[in-house]
């Protein structure tokens, strides 16, 4: 299936500086293999080390959110557009509060 | 460099003020012409991390997608973002690193004792291993 991949400005400069990219894919996970390989310095600002999508990298189908439909195994049809839209994460020092007390009550 | 306007840099302080003992956030939207940034408005933000907002920050998915629609229907590009660190320096953490999009310029700022201390801008590096401080210029007045 030919799907577009729409890419967020922050990483345009490793997809030639184009602000979209076709590929033939059956799922969202092919797409981004597809696009990774043909761009392979996306890889690294798009995947951990362990292969997984980073935390902040967040994937739309069409407006529906990939994390709601099958993750990177959600099917993709012909026309679709695969959006990549960042979210915007930081802070300092140690975890505080309810997080630190949450953190330490899971380990 | 990143050329900032007095009163933006303003806002900015006003914002992280406010928050105070917790961390602010928001988006940078200008322009990016011939090797430098300009800052031309703002849009400041929620921060999302209610369970440790006094030293974490998010913005969502929609929060950058509104950011990115406020800047095309002035002609701008969302160009980063800028957050403060309460009573802590304006460098980026080991965490904020591993948060990072490279491309945006991160602008972060002091706040101690609700006072606005030193602001500095960084932008990530293509390998990801650190940052590189970028000069911001201040420009006196209003955005240009």
């Amino acid at each position: 299936m030919a799907v577009k991949v729409i890419i967020p400005t922050p990483l345009r400069q490793y997809a030639g500086k184009q602000e979209s990219v076709e590929v033939n894919a059956e799922t969202v996970g092919d797409a981004l293999n597809s696009l990774t390989s043909q761009f392979s310095d996306l890889k690294r600002h798009l995947y951990s080390d362990e292969g997984k999508l980073r935390s902040f990298v967040n994937v739309y189908v069409n407006d529906e959110d990939i994390r709601y439909l099958q993750k990177e195994k959600t099917a993709v049809q012909q026309g679709d557009t695969i959006s990549i839209v960042p979210s915007i994460a930081g802070g300092n020092g140690r975890l505080a509060g309810n997080a630190a007390r949450k953190k330490a009550k899971e380990e | 460099m990143l050329r900032v306007a007095q009163s933006l840099i303003e806002q900015i302080h006003k914002h992280g003020i406010r928050d105070y003992p917790n961390e602010c956030c928001g988006a940078l939207l200008g322009r990016e012409e011939e090797g430098h940034r300009t800052v031309l408005g703002l849009l400041p933000l929620m921060n999302q991390r209610n369970d440790s907002p006094r030293n974490r920050f998010s913005i969502t998915s929609e929060d950058v997608r509104l950011a990115e629609k406020e800047a095309k229907a002035k002609g701008w590009e969302l160009i980063g973002w800028y957050h403060s660190h309460p009573d802590s320096p304006a460098r980026p953490s080991e965490f904020d690193r591993e948060h990072a999009w490279p491309w945006y310029s991160y602008i972060i700022f002091q706040v101690a004792n609700r006072e606005p201390r030193e602001m500095r801008s960084w932008r990530l590096d293509d390998d990801r291993a650190k940052y590189a401080e970028e000069s911001i210029e201040f420009i006196s007045g209003g955005p240009r």
